[in-house]
């Protein structure tokens, strides 16, 4: 099982078109087996997070060849990339971009509700679940743009956990939180990828995070090292 | 509830203010569309009845032309002669319609028409003491032209029978007795345009709210007025005509015209300049509510932009989750429509609100119309296409917004 892909990325060039034409990837081919927890560092400016939102499939401007379980991703129309994101890929991004006006509870409920796969009430048992796993059940109900900025950030990563994804995503996802969060967070996501086969690819600025996870990508100036 | 309807509605209650001010400019706009449509509509309505109730829709009359040939050109024909004879004039044609109340009878078959009443009208000079005021005299059957223009009800004092029971009893128009200082009861000569005088009563006085009529005539027997005039009781000018369906009028004026080969008006001809008023008044009604509702469809147009600009962000995170473009917009129209709906359903309220008022308030015409407060004209009718228009502007001036929002490259805005 272990080696069975949940990502496989070929060949991929990006460029950026302003100010200048400049080659951000050059040539980034990455394969992650099911289960891994990647981290991927770098300095800043070398690409990491341009990689990132190509392999989330939210870029859809690159050259090369993406396929997420098996499925070829590269070339697909936006709205199929929407619906497969929603079922597929949990998200965290660098700030934690709640709907401000949604409770913590809610924020974390829309991309089930989205997805649709169960009835409402087991949607909101769900929630819960993840949101008392990133120790916030009492702030479940408050507005989101009520918490404080850690909260919010782990309101998102328990959104991101919602649907189940095959592959979760992270840039910078322990950026805003303290040591013990960060240390939950870690041990959330490591528990992810031990016990339910989830993989996790996260953009890390942390060495002790990118450490202890189970393999190290680094990048330089747009290609792997 | 549907997750995009709840997204809307949520995002919504959020922004109270600025979905109120967005829902006052439907709710004004489509407030002062009711009440303008009602109030030029009832003016129509009542300027239309007040100009009916006095007008036959179709009157027959004899058209007097000078002829367009004399007896020459008929003599000399042919190619060697030129004929020129300069302004020729009529003959000495009798006015009348000749077997007028045999025709008469025979309208009253037809079954598109309501009722028929012969007329004699003859110029007439009411002698006031020393003054004497222009007029004219109508010779009518008394009864018929009552089935007609409903002449009871227009009846300031007096009965109509009274006119039947006496030879020389007379109904006069308000404006006229007044200037003649006339009570019911009192005597008046008149003369007719070949020199003949004659004592009349007054028996009545009616008021149709037109100037034109209520200033100078009066109605009296047929047989009288012939009397007057000398001439045979065979001898009336004019026939007037109600219809059961009075915009057919045009249409069957033309087919009697053929048919008895009389000059027949129809009374959108004979008022040819009030229609044209109405129609040059329904113009600016439509052109000043059309203009209120764009107005308020760009605010809500304005509204619905910034709020996408403003929530760029959120439609970004949306994307991101999964959300389609589709998705997006939906939340957006949904947002626009909602607006609309409840602009809608508050600004007929208003409407209706202010139209009611507005038809408690009094005007005085002078007495030259019958009415006391201003008219107004609560149809149905109105109220939906304010309905629908409010709808169809928010939702056209919701979907370009939306459509943008659908578009938007969630990694464009994340990437900050």
């Amino acid at each position: 099982m272990l080696n069975e892909l949940a990502l496989k990325a070929t060949n991929i060039v990006k460029y950026f078109y302003e100010p200048t034409k400049f080659q951000v990837l050059k040539s980034v081919s990455l394969e992650v087996p099911k289960g891994e927890f990647v981290s991927l560092v770098g300095k800043s400016g070398c690409g990491k997070s341009t990689l990132m939102y190509i392999l989330s499939t939210m870029d859809t401007d690159y050259e090369g060849e993406i396929s997420i379980n098996g499925e070829k991703l590269t070339g697909k129309k936006q709205n199929f990339l929407a619906s497969f994101r929603n079922a597929n890929i949990g998200f965290v991004f660098q700030f934690h971009y709640l709907l401000p006006e949604f409770s913590a509870l809610q924020n974390v409920m829309i991309p089930a509700l989205k997805l649709a796969k169960f009835s409402k009430k087991e949607i909101e048992e769900r929630a819960y679940q993840k949101l008392e796993l990133l120790g916030l059940r009492e702030q479940a109900l408050k507005p989101a743009s009520k918490l404080s900025g850690g909260q919010q950030q782990r309101v998102a990563i328990a959104r991101a956990l919602i649907n189940d994804p095959a592959i979760i995503m992270g840039d910078e996802p322990t950026g805003n939180l303290d040591s013990v969060n960060t240390q939950n967070v870690f041990e959330i996501f490591q528990e992810l990828t031990k016990t339910f086969k989830q993989t996790i690819i996260a953009v890390t600025h942390d060495d002790e995070f990118a450490q202890k996870s189970d393999r190290v990508i680094e990048m330089k100036d747009g290609h792997i090292v | 509830m549907r997750l995009t309807l709840q997204i809307a509605f949520t995002q919504m209650m959020a922004r109270k203010k600025q979905t109120a001010v967005a829902t006052l400019g439907v709710t004004f706009g489509i407030g002062m569309f009711i009440l303008m449509v009602s109030f030029m509509t009832g003016i129509n309505i009542l300027l239309e009845e007040t100009m009916l109730s006095a007008t036959p829709h179709i009157r027959i009359y004899h058209e007097v032309k000078a002829s367009k040939t004399s007896i020459i050109d008929e003599v000399q024909t042919g190619a060697q002669f030129m004929n020129v004879v300069h302004h020729i004039k009529p003959k000495d044609e009798k006015l009348n319609v000749k077997n007028g109340l045999m025709i008469a009878e025979n309208l009253r078959q037809e079954p598109e028409v309501l009722g028929v009443s012969p007329q004699l009208t003859s110029q007439v000079f009411y002698n006031f003491g020393p003054i004497q005021l222009n007029g004219s005299l109508m010779g009518v059957q008394i009864l018929e032209e009552n089935k007609l223009f409903d002449l009871r009800s227009k009846l300031v004092a007096g009965r109509i029978e009274d006119v039947l029971a006496s030879h020389n009893g007379l109904l006069m128009g308000v404006g006229l007795a007044k200037k003649l200082n006339m009570k019911v009861g009192d005597k008046v000569t008149i003369s007719t345009p070949k020199g003949t005088l004659k004592l009349m009563q007054v028996v009545g006085i009616f008021k149709y709210g037109i100037g034109a009529i209520d200033d100078v005539r009066s109605y009296t027997n047929l047989p009288t007025v012939q009397k007057i005039l000398g001439k045979d009781s065979r001898y009336v000018t004019d026939i007037s005509l109600k219809l059961k369906d009075y915009y057919q009028a045009k249409r069957i004026a033309q087919i009697y015209e053929k048919k008895y080969e009389y000059k027949c008006e129809d009374w959108e001809t004979a008022n040819a300049t009030i229609l044209v008023s109405f129609t040059l008044r329904n113009i600016i009604t439509y052109t000043v509510s059309i203009t209120l509702l764009v107005v308020a469809g760009f605010g809500i147009y304005n509204i619905m932009n910034m709020t996408i600009y403003e929530k760029m962000k959120d439609i970004a995170i949306l994307k991101a989750m999964g959300f389609a473009g589709g998705d997006v917009r939906e939340i957006f129209l949904i947002q626009a429509l909602t607006i609309g709906f409840m602009g809608a359903a508050t600004g007929l309220m208003l409407g209706f609100i202010l139209s009611v008022w507005v038809g408690t308030i009094p005007f005085d015409s002078g007495g030259f119309l019958a009415m006391n407060t201003f008219p107004i004209n609560y149809d149905i009718r109105y109220y939906i296409i304010g309905f629908v228009f409010s709808i169809l502007t928010t939702f056209l001036a919701g979907l370009f917004p939306s459509i943008r929002a659908s578009k938007i490259d969630p990694i464009q805005i994340l990437r900050g």
